[in-house]
């Protein structure tokens, strides 16, 4: 279908094209910018006059069950979100080519958005077998995982990071230690003490890390860093880039807006994974964003259904909803960090797809016609009822937020538009 | 950051759940010593019974087990006159499946008044006092680590008896500081009652991080941090403790922590030692302490009782 988009702002963070043009799809493919090919003849055209016309976001951390694709699918539509990269800890586990088979399959049908699952680095994330990694990268592995399972042994991790290695396969890993995260429910530290919950200690992230980016620097794999949480995290990844690791690495936004003082009365919205921390590192994970130390800003959406969440705090599964507000999250960032909106829009674009290896998040003649298209002057309230996702569990219910979607495109197939 | 309000008040800033001693007025917890205080002679005549809280139904729901502290609420709820149906959840319906706000809603349907509740899992009643009726008071009787405030209160009202004047007082607070609510609740309580030193003394995988945070010194010995102390709290240690890598071995814990009468004798001569029970004796404290004339670890639990009743009159609004 030939579709014209006029009128509006055109931001393209990877070239740093931003101006008021009309944009050209056709075949799934943006044709022209500005004037339109000869004998241009739209099937639709979508008036964008006072939106931003950016690329289709790019989201690295979604958490589906193939139960609830079908929801989570237009969550990701209506959130602006084209590409999204989902963790192998599905249920069942994807540790077998079949299984991504299947979950691709079903998501292409959907013609919303892309779906780039990352396979199990072990045998059902038991840090024990390797997994088929060249039969997973086969069927569609972008990478490989353990979510936020670990791998305690660390000869396995130096092996899979080796196997991975010689295939140029990406290792992606959220680095937390298990034992010192054990039972651990919230940041160790004052706002624990006092709550009387058991705290995960920045230690746990910093141990892990220290190992990974070791390993990474011994076998010379490419690390993607999932979810750094810490100031020393972040510190240790900026030496590493400086040391010439393969490393990449992404942050959860959450994590650039709440800590630890947010979980409030035990809030359970706010028990997610790796867990909030101080104001300090806050600060620091934004410096790293900024510095550009930090690739990617991603949702993590861990939609949970309600009876997980009304649970005391400590029994409450984790995670948090995410798709339907990782751009007006990440505006909001962008206006209190005074961070201009393209280099904003390039962490959940195009920087996010080159930490990746995908070919996404632009806005450019033959590429992939991908859009966001959004009024970055209106406001949004977050409630329940506003959530197109199964999960409803945000710690940002009661927020009025900046940035609305109104009309998703993906591969040239209109996937969301906002009602008139 | 959106706005929390306190939970434990109603819009007139009087006491509707007792949750936390954390963020609680000192006005309130004078008022609920001194309502105490009134109940003490009560609790000591023939007719031990006061009519306040005739025809209002109290549930105690403890999801953990609890033998004493359920025991104490309920002997204050009959005092009162109150109805009283205890039930030992935990070792029922949640097993089968029943979430708490199932369990919940069940007795608020049987028109409770109160609940009084007791949780393995710190906030816990703040999820109940969340999703309870309007009407509804909830009473914390102990939640994971976090807090136990009927404890704390039972606590700060036998030092006050004993030493009066708080603003003058020195108090330490020995052991396993780490997963003691009581710790918490104490602390809370004499901190906002104007005790100028709190001291918390334990080995350092028995301290919370930033524990200090809360307005306490922190000792790691002893010795040192008995040294002129006007009051000194034993904690419970438990044996499960030993387990794994938090200590050695409960002898050579009571080697270290343990109140012995030359370790007391470092506290100024008049102290008084407070236990919240159940004691282990030889672990955490000798028994010629804890029998000792200077132990008011028997007094606690008689005043456990006025302090209970104390709570739950004026949740109830019958003192007002």
């Amino acid at each position: 279908m030939k579709i014209a988009i006029r009128k509006g702002r055109v931001i393209d963070p990877a070239s740093k094209f931003d101006a008021v043009a009309d944009v050209f799809i056709a075949a799934g493919k943006i044709v022209a910018i500005g004037e339109p090919p000869a004998d241009w003849r739209s099937a639709r055209d979508i008036n964008a006059d006072g939106c931003v016309v950016a690329p289709g976001l790019v989201d690295l951390a979604v958490h589906v069950k193939r139960g609830t694709l079908t929801t989570e699918i237009a969550a990701a539509a209506a959130g602006g979100v084209t590409s999204m990269v989902c963790s192998p800890d599905t249920d069942p586990v994807l540790d077998e080519p079949g299984l991504v088979d299947m979950l691709r399959l079903r998501a292409q049908s959907f013609h919303s958005t892309h779906l780039h699952p990352l396979g199990a680095l072990t045998k059902a994330l038991a840090g024990v077998q390797l997994a088929e990694l060249c039969k997973l990268s086969l069927a569609g592995c972008i990478g490989f995982a353990q979510a936020d399972r670990g791998v305690a042994d660390t000869q396995v991790l130096l092996r899979a990071m080796q196997y991975a290695a010689t295939f140029d396969f990406s290792v992606w890993l959220q680095p937390q230690d298990i034992h010192l995260a054990n039972n651990g429910v919230a940041h160790e530290g004052e706002v624990a003490s006092r709550l009387g919950l058991v705290g995960i200690p920045s230690s746990a992230e910093i141990v892990a890390l220290a190992t990974h980016l070791e390993l990474a620097r011994v076998t010379g794999v490419h690390l993607h860093v999932c979810r750094v949480s810490t100031t020393e995290g972040v510190a240790m990844i900026r030496a590493a880039k400086l040391n010439a690791i393969k490393v990449t690495a992404d942050v959860a936004i959450n994590h650039l807006h709440l800590i630890d003082l947010d979980i409030g009365h035990f809030d359970s919205n706010y028990r997610l994974s790796p867990p909030l921390r101080t104001a300090r590192d806050r600060d620091a994970l934004r410096a790293g964003v900024i510095d550009g130390t930090i690739n990617a800003i991603v949702s993590d959406h861990t939609p949970r259904p309600e009876d997980t969440k009304q649970l005391p705090f400590g029994e409450a599964a984790p995670g948090a909803s995410g798709l339907e507000t990782l751009l007006s999250l990440t505006l909001r960032f962008a206006e209190s960090a005074k961070l201009p909106m393209i280099e904003a829009l390039g962490l959940i674009t195009h920087h996010a797809a080159s930490a990746a290896g995908l070919p996404a998040g632009r806005v450019a003649v033959d590429a992939v016609a991908d859009f966001c298209v959004f009024d970055p002057g209106a406001y949004r309230l977050v409630t329940k009822a506003s959530f197109k996702s199964a999960g409803k569990n945000s710690p940002f219910l009661g927020y009025e937020l900046p940035g609305v979607v109104r009309a998703t495109i993906t591969a040239g197939h209109i996937a969301y538009e906002a009602a008139a | 950051m959106l706005s929390k309000k306190n939970l434990q008040l109603n819009d007139n800033g009087d006491l509707h759940h007792l949750l936390a001693i954390e963020g609680l007025p000192k006005r309130i917890i004078e008022r609920i010593l001194d309502t105490a205080e009134s109940f003490v002679g009560i609790n000591e005549r023939e007719v031990k019974v006061v009519p306040l809280l005739r025809g209002k139904s109290i549930f105690n729901i403890f999801f953990e087990n609890s033998t004493r502290t359920r025991t104490t609420f309920e002997i204050a709820a009959k005092r009162l006159s109150a109805d009283v149906v205890s039930l030992d959840v935990g070792r029922s319906s949640t097993n089968k499946g029943e979430t708490i706000l199932d369990t919940i809603a069940n007795l608020t349907a049987m028109h409770a008044d109160m609940f009084v509740v007791r949780h393995n899992e710190s906030g816990a009643p703040y999820l109940i006092a969340q999703h309870a009726a309007p009407h509804v008071h909830v009473v914390n009787a102990g939640d994971g680590r976090h807090e136990h405030p009927t404890q704390g209160l039972l606590d700060v009202f036998t030092i006050r008896r004993y030493k009066k004047d708080f603003t003058r007082l020195t108090v330490a607070i020995v052991g396993d500081v780490l997963h003691s609510r009581v710790a918490r609740s104490q602390i809370h309580a004499l901190t906002t009652l104007g005790v100028p030193e709190v001291r918390v003394i334990g080995p350092r995988t028995l301290l919370p991080a930033d524990i200090e945070r809360l307005g306490v010194r922190v000792f790691t010995s002893l010795e040192e941090g008995l040294k002129g102390v006007d009051v000194v709290t034993m904690l419970r240690l438990q044996n499960e403790r030993m387990a794994g890598a938090l200590l050695p071995s409960a002898s050579e814990y009571f080697s270290r922590y343990g109140l012995t009468p030359q370790k007391l004798a470092l506290a100024k001569p008049d102290a008084i030692v407070l236990h919240p029970g159940p004691m282990n004796r030889g672990v955490e404290i000798d028994s010629a302490v804890a029998d000792g004339n200077q132990s008011v670890i028997l007094p606690q639990v008689t005043y456990g009782i006025a302090v209970r009743m104390a709570v739950m009159a004026i949740l109830a609004g019958a003192t007002r």
